[in-house]
């Protein structure tokens, strides 16, 4: 299949590896290829390696190297920071209550669905307004002396919107009780600085920054004693066993001080651009709405729900014109249901069936939006035509 | 693109003839709460289809129509059982799901044709007419559930399998290196499910299909007795329960008493019937009288017969050897020769 003319308006379900990233990355397949756990001198050149990506890291986020553990991607960092946080709790302060907001990522929210049906943890949901964002004074209303874990997305990835997080952060710290945030989509763009988040646990994963895909970390706040799920040989302070993915961790420790660095000129160059992709859909498509925040959003993000739409329809027949985009409704086996965040914010089928997902990034052009805003309204008008 | 060896082979044909090819499945219904997928799209089949495209380096997409195939093609199905017409739903899904829906999903987005594997041929006449013609192995040709196309739809159909016997298909799904599973064809129907037949559905879906009545001979002999007049069709002799030194046929359902009427082969005796909501694939019919082939079902043999047109979409059949099994609700399609002229459903109706 020829991508070569295809626009790719999909970032937040993936990134290209930024060839600054490849270069810094190749040594360790073949030449410095060893076990970071062997005393040898091989052992030794890849420990280094590791350590130095570790510290990157950690000056990036502002924190201890020890406080930054490697995972092989984001959502078994989610994955590790809620179990880990739940059972240790449940055991140590017979914590048996989970709050989430009800538009996290299927990584927290089906994790936490497993811990209550299977391990009976009481689950709740925390409110969300009609952007999908959580206060703090609505986590404040929730939270219990027995809450185990608290976890509010930094950046939805379906809508865009961002959270107060560093004010959630504070209120939980100020009860004592475990505060995590999925930090997937924020980390290529909004401040990761864990003095200024107020966090005890942050999960990231490379590909959505211009790293690798297979590749994630997990900050765990000093201090803070989590229940490792992956159990074997007591890599990464005994939370995370497994021999560690050397390449592609100096991969992500690069790719995260890339995006942490330039990150006010990927801004600057992107939010113009997408501000007058979702003005010029806004204005031209009849019954179409912005899903997500208008402002206090991921500054590449534009999210829409089309009444009368089919999102996979759409989606194929924008992928048929050349634009690759994504929705929160669409299913690879054609079996489209409105997506949990939406029907979470109240939206009927009728609209949450057409929503459409556009993310820009480092390589999007003004010609390229351009072209896109040529062709989404007549797809969405043939679409409506056929229905 | 199913998943099958069918559709497979046509996508193949069109890539080496040089089209642009895109794949496209459909989502269809089928029964909640079971390990029943539609046959047509288990998360097997699609696996097995998004293969072949891949192998095909063509893009694949897959289209829900559930909603839109439960709406046209199971509730009439249903509502056909509960008003005593044995209904043929592959026509109906061709009808609306496929020549209508997903024909008009691929012109949107820019296609020229909609191919699938179904083993017909297409041709156009001196005037440019378009003719659908049988496909060349009889024993598989399906032209039978195209009759409902129009003109128009023809214009944007391919039948790349039209020329081919099905042992010529499955050749060349070896030679083009296809996964395909080699499925054995199925007869049931697509929406019931690997583990039983229409009866079974029915009785799930509906119960009221369930009315015990007799089984009487054409005196009127009471001879034993049914579970419910939905699960026979005329010409059906097995299922009767009836010992008898003769084999015994669904001659009739008699629907005011809820009895099935039954007798020796012979014994049927209608030549003639009505058919209802007639597709002319010309767009006209060829006179107002004139002799055809006619199928009566699926996998009836041609009989001939004397065609009266009523109205526009009326037809009345008269045919030379009157068969056993006239069934209102199933499609009678006429032929010319090799050319499907049309057809249309069997009426209840007798004059």
């Amino acid at each position: 299949m020829n991508q070569d003319n295809l626009v790719y308006l999909d970032y937040a379900a993936t990134t290209p590896v930024d060839p600054r990233v490849m270069q810094i990355m190749l040594p360790y397949f073949s030449e410095s290829f060893g076990n970071p756990s062997s005393i040898h001198k091989f052992g030794q050149t890849a420990e280094s390696a590791l350590e130095n990506a570790r510290l990157t890291i950690a000056q990036t986020m502002d924190c201890l190297p020890e406080e930054i553990i490697f995972t092989s991607c984001g959502t078994e960092s989610d994955n590790l920071a809620l179990r880990g946080s739940a059972f240790l709790a449940r055991k140590e302060r017979g914590a048996n209550h989970l709050l989430i907001s009800p538009v996290e990522h299927h990584a927290i929210s089906r994790t936490a669905e497993q811990l209550a049906s299977i391990h009976g943890f009481e689950l709740e949901y925390l409110p969300v307004d009609s952007f999908g964002r959580t206060s703090m004074e609505d986590v404040a209303c929730c939270l219990r002396p027995d809450t185990a874990i608290v976890s509010v997305i930094y950046a939805n990835n379906e809508i865009g919107t961002l959270n107060p997080i560093s004010t959630i952060g504070q209120l939980c710290r100020s009860r004592g009780i475990t505060f995590h945030t999925d930090a997937v989509q924020a980390a290529g763009y909004l401040t990761m600085n864990v003095n200024s988040l107020n966090t005890d646990l942050i999960s990231i994963g490379a590909h959505k920054f211009y790293g690798p895909k297979g590749i994630g970390a997990l900050y765990i706040r000093k201090g803070l004693t989590i229940l490792p799920s992956q159990t074997g040989g007591g890599q990464e302070y005994g939370f995370r066993a497994g021999t560690q993915n050397i390449p592609y961790i100096v991969g992500m420790a690069e790719a995260f001080r890339l995006a942490q660095v330039e990150k006010e000129d990927r801004t600057s160059s992107l939010k113009p651009l997408r501000d007058h992709l979702i003005g010029s859909i806004l204005e031209e498509i009849p019954d179409v709405q912005l899903t997500g925040h208008p402002e206090e959003r991921l500054p590449n993000h534009a999210s829409f729900i089309f009444k009368g739409v089919d999102g996979n329809a759409l989606l194929m027949m924008l992928d048929m014109e050349g634009f690759a985009c994504s929705s929160g409704s669409a299913c690879k086996t054609g079996n489209p249901e409105p997506s949990d965040v939406l029907t979470s914010l109240g939206f009927t089928r009728d609209w949450a069936l057409g929503s459409l997902r556009v993310t820009l990034g480092m390589y999007t052009t003004s010609s390229e939006i351009e072209g896109f805003l040529k062709v989404l309204p007549k797809v969405v008008s043939r679409l409506r035509a056929i229905s | 693109m199913s998943g099958g060896v069918d559709s497979s082979v046509a996508a193949a044909l069109l890539v080496e003839r040089g089209y642009t090819v895109i794949g496209m499945m459909l989502r269809l219904w089928s029964e909640p709460d079971s390990e029943r997928s539609n046959r047509c799209c288990t998360p097997d089949s699609m696996a097995m289809a998004r293969r072949v495209a891949s192998n095909l380096s063509i893009p694949f997409y897959v289209l829900d129509a559930r909603q839109l195939f439960y709406n046209a093609v199971v509730e009439s199905f249903i509502h056909d059982y509960t008003h005593n017409l044995t209904p043929n739903p592959c026509i109906t899904c061709n009808r609306i799901v496929r020549w209508e829906f997903l024909l008009n999903h691929a012109l949107s987005a820019g296609a020229d044709f909609l191919a699938t594997g179904h083993y017909a041929r297409l041709t156009q006449n001196s005037q440019l007419s378009y003719q659908l013609l049988r496909g060349v192995d009889s024993g598989k040709d399906q032209s039978y559930v195209l009759h409902v196309l129009t003109q128009k739809q023809l214009n944007h159909a391919l039948f790349p399998l039209g020329e081919y016997t099905k042992l010529e298909v499955r050749q060349m799904a070896h030679k083009y290196n296809l996964p395909v599973a080699e499925r054995p064809d199925s007869q049931d129907l697509c929406f019931v499910g690997a583990d039983g037949d229409y009866r079974q559905f029915l009785a799930r879906h509906v119960p009221q299909a369930r009315r015990p009545g007799e089984i009487v001979d054409l005196q009127g002999n009471i001879l034993g007795r049914h579970d419910g007049l939905a699960f026979f069709t005329i010409g059906q002799r097995k299922g009767l329960h009836i010992p008898s030194p003769t084999p015994l046929y669904v001659l009739e359902k008699d629907f005011s008493r809820n009895a099935i009427i039954v007798g020796a082969h012979d014994q049927s005796g209608r030549d003639n019937f009505f058919v209802e909501n007639v597709n002319w694939i010309a767009g006209e019919p060829p006179d107002s009288q004139f002799t055809a082939l006619v199928k009566i079902r699926y996998k009836a043999h041609d009989i001939p017969g004397v065609i009266s047109t009523i109205n526009s979409n009326t037809i009345h059949v008269k045919l030379e050897n009157p068969p056993s099994d006239i069934t209102p609700g199933q499609a009678a399609v006429l032929y010319n020769g090799e050319v499907c002229l049309g057809g249309g459903i069997i009426s209840n109706v007798t004059e």
